[in-house]
């Protein structure tokens, strides 16, 4: 019989094939729950934001009619952050509408999803289930939020997870400060706005930092260890498909 | 003014180092938004008027010349003149010749940013005119020999006793930080200034076509008598503010003060309309319209044509991670903030205020806030795409973003290098989990730690699994 599953490319973003696999094997547990079939396309790189960001357009429609051509014949595109997934809807922006690579990337737009919205409405929630418990706090991250307004999703999954108690920290809407490559080309003023992120972090007083951005979980982690904040921090999935086995983001091997 | 972009680094670490300034940009931050947010949520319709204050100012802009001449004609019906000046240059010229032509010594002034953006009172002292500032923060600017770090609120940088020290130096008064005495003396200061000004110089927050009217929005009253008091009232407004009708204005008064410091209504809301009339009981007797377009026609029908749509209200600075972190000084020029880093490189070429529209994560929040929906984010990426097209982006940034989109486009390349960029992480991080000094990554380890990669990359991983 022909395989009745509708296909999902998962998009693996470079900052979790680099630093933090587990988020994209999580990913596809989730995705093989939600009964789809997962595949990861070889021909995948960056989604093109830095080179986007940084005026490069030529480069940036470069890298995204070869996305485009990565991910032809998915169902769904998916990938686990808001800022990736995020960059993958602005590709129309990135061709006149009289090229027929702006209706392709319209088209690609149309299926690429954030993990946890797309979660949310394809997955039975019942069935999650996951060992972690513990009180966690969860960083709202800009691009998700505002372009593809993830903000109820992740935490009505998480609610699903007797474990799970979250504590809301003040400003969760507020930007961490990382942004890409202004955190090295201004150093200063995002370490001012880490440095709040951590406070805000710190005094809710959970032992989880959560969020669906590498990017951003990298930065706030990187300076909650330097100040000596105990507060470990995950990508939202890795929770959610109880995949908890490696130590958390930044964190030393077991007995070290 | 002197202009200071390409030094926003520079200032920006000063910024951050000045505990007097930290402390009043963390007023700002626990005041405007808070009271916004409030504002916005005893207003049902709140979003609804956006869309409808966006379209209206889309209509506008598309027919800015027939607006325009609307309301001249309506200007001229009513006894008023209006002037068209292309240049700040031609602004500060007509300005001064009206000056000249009442023979004025001394000319009172209301809040206005379009005269700081021409920087009139500078050039209008050093051709024999002095000009009183009336709004209580640009009185303490003009004071203090300073300029305005807010667009609504232009002393919002300066704490009580900034203020306190001015006064006493100034007012040659005993020093006092009661707020109540302070406020006194500057009525005192103030109130003979209004009496014996020759001209009166406000700005407007908006023209309107139908009646030929100016309106201004304050707090203070102040601008009542600098536009009542003297013989001679000049309104000096950019062209972008023209509306068409007095209904129209109201939409744009609701979303205002709401936006800008959360109140339903600002306080005074003083329309102009021509000079005096037999009837009335006070008014100037003339009437000047100073409209400066100062590269604003410029902007339309470029990608930079929705910033005219622009209201000044400052909640996107309000929200600014940035410039709260920052202020508006460290932004180098007149207007600070996520508008300011859109229209400053208009306004002085993007060569000499590159640093602005970088100077933003595009996290996204002004564009949230913004009262008429400004995609003030995509306005500064396309600041961004300007530079590199000029090959103004710093060279490193330059070869950077190059190499690494070498690579980015050849898949097998990339996966190369994921491949041994975590291979190499993994050393330096060895079990610790994270790295505390990386060289070339002083930027990101010189304030926080580097997780290093959890194992090998999920490209190997995944490829061994299928294997
Ligand atoms: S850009 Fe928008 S939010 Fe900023 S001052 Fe103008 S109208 Fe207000």
């Amino acid at each position: 019989m022909a395989n009745p599953r509708p296909r999902v490319g998962l998009f693996v973003t470079c900052l979790a094939d680099m630093f933090r696999p587990e988020v994209a094997f999580a990913s596809v547990k989730l995705l093989e729950l939600a009964g789809f079939e997962v595949e990861v396309p070889k021909r995948q790189t960056c989604c093109g934001q830095p080179a986007f960001n940084s005026g490069d357009r030529k480069d940036s429609a470069d890298i995204a009619r070869q996305t485009i051509e990565a991910f032809d014949g998915f169902e769904y595109v998916v990938g686990p952050s808001g800022s990736c997934i995020g960059m993958l809807h602005h590709y129309p922006e990135l061709f006149v509408e009289s090229d027929p690579w702006h209706q392709r990337a319209l088209d690609l737009k149309a299926r690429a999803f954030e993990i946890t919205s797309f979660l949310a409405l394809h997955l039975d929630m019942d069935k999650l289930s996951s060992s972690f418990t513990g009180k966690v706090t969860y960083h709202d991250s800009c691009s998700g939020l505002r372009e593809l307004g993830v903000k109820k999703q992740p935490r009505e999954l998480l609610s699903k997870l007797p474990g799970v108690q979250i504590s809301e920290m003040e400003e969760a809407e507020t930007c961490c400060g990382f942004g890409g490559t202004f955190c090295v080309k201004y150093p200063e003023i995002s370490n001012r706005m880490v440095g709040n992120k951590s406070e805000n972090i710190r005094a809710t007083g959970a032992d989880t930092l959560l969020g669906g951005d590498l990017g951003c979980l990298l930065n706030m982690v990187g300076k909650l260890k330097r100040e000596g904040i105990e507060v470990k921090a995950r990508h939202v999935v890795e929770v959610l498909a109880d995949m908890l086995d490696s130590p958390a983001i930044g964190e030393a091997e077991q007995g070290v | 003014m002197e202009i200071r972009s390409q030094e926003f680094k520079k200032s920006a670490h000063i910024a951050l180092h000045d505990a007097k300034l930290q402390r009043a940009l963390g007023n700002l931050k626990a005041g405007f938004p808070g009271k916004r947010a409030a504002a916005v949520a005893r207003l049902p319709e709140f979003d609804a008027l956006r869309d409808q204050a966006r379209d209206l100012k889309n209509h506008i802009i598309e027919h800015l010349d027939l607006y325009l001449e609307e309301f001249e004609k309506n200007v001229i019906a009513q006894g008023g003149t209006v002037h068209w000046c292309r240049t700040a240059e031609d602004a500060r010229k007509t300005i001064l010749e009206i000056c000249r032509a009442q023979d004025a010594k001394t000319v009172t002034k209301g809040k206005s940013m379009v005269t700081e953006e021409i920087a009139l009172n500078e050039y209008l002292e050093a051709n024999g005119v002095t000009p009183v500032e009336t709004d209580l923060g640009e009185y303490i600017l003009q004071l203090r020999n300073d300029h305005p770090s807010h667009i609504v609120a232009p002393a919002i940088h300066l704490t009580l006793d900034d203020v306190a020290e001015a006064f006493h130096e100034h007012h040659k008064r005993p020093k006092s930080d009661d707020p109540a005495v302070l406020m006194q003396e500057a009525r005192e200061m103030l109130r003979k200034q209004f009496v014996s000004a020759d001209v009166g110089i406000t700005g407007a927050n908006f023209l309107i076509a139908e009646t030929g009217s100016t309106i201004i929005c304050t707090n203070e009253g102040n601008g009542d008598l600098t536009q009542t008091l003297p013989k001679t009232h000049i309104v000096v407004s950019s062209i972008e503010k023209v509306v068409p009708t007095l209904e129209d204005m109201t939409l744009f008064l609701r979303l205002l003060a709401r936006s800008a410091t959360g109140q339903e209504f600002t306080v005074y809301n003083t329309l102009s309309t021509g000079p005096r009339r037999q009837a009335d009981r006070d008014g100037p007797e003339n009437f000047h319209v100073v409209l400066v377009d100062n590269g604003r026609s410029d902007m339309v029908g470029t990608e930079f044509q929705e910033m005219l749509r622009c209201i000044r209200c400052s909640a996107c600075m309000n929200h600014c991670p940035v410039y709260g972190a920052v202020g508006g000084q460290t932004y180098g020029w007149v207007y600070p903030g996520p508008m300011g880093s859109v229209l400053t490189p208009q306004m002085i070429g993007i060569e000499n205020a590159g640093l602005l529209p970088n100077a933003s994560t595009f996290c996204g929040k002004c564009e949230e806030v913004c009262p008429v929906r400004i995609p003030l984010p995509k306005l500064m990426r396309h600041w961004r795409d300007k530079e590199w097209e000029k090959h103004l982006t710093p060279a490193a940034a330059r070869s950077g973003i190059g190499i690494w989109a070498f690579f980015a486009k050849r898949p097998a390349l990339y996966r190369m290098l994921s491949w041994s960029s975590n291979l190499f992480l993994r050393l330096v991080g060895g079990k610790r989990g994270r790295i505390r000094k990386l060289p070339l990554a002083g930027g990101w380890t010189d304030f926080r730690d580097m997780p290093a990669p959890s194992g090998k990359t999920f490209m190997q991983q995944w490829q061994e699994r299928k294997s």
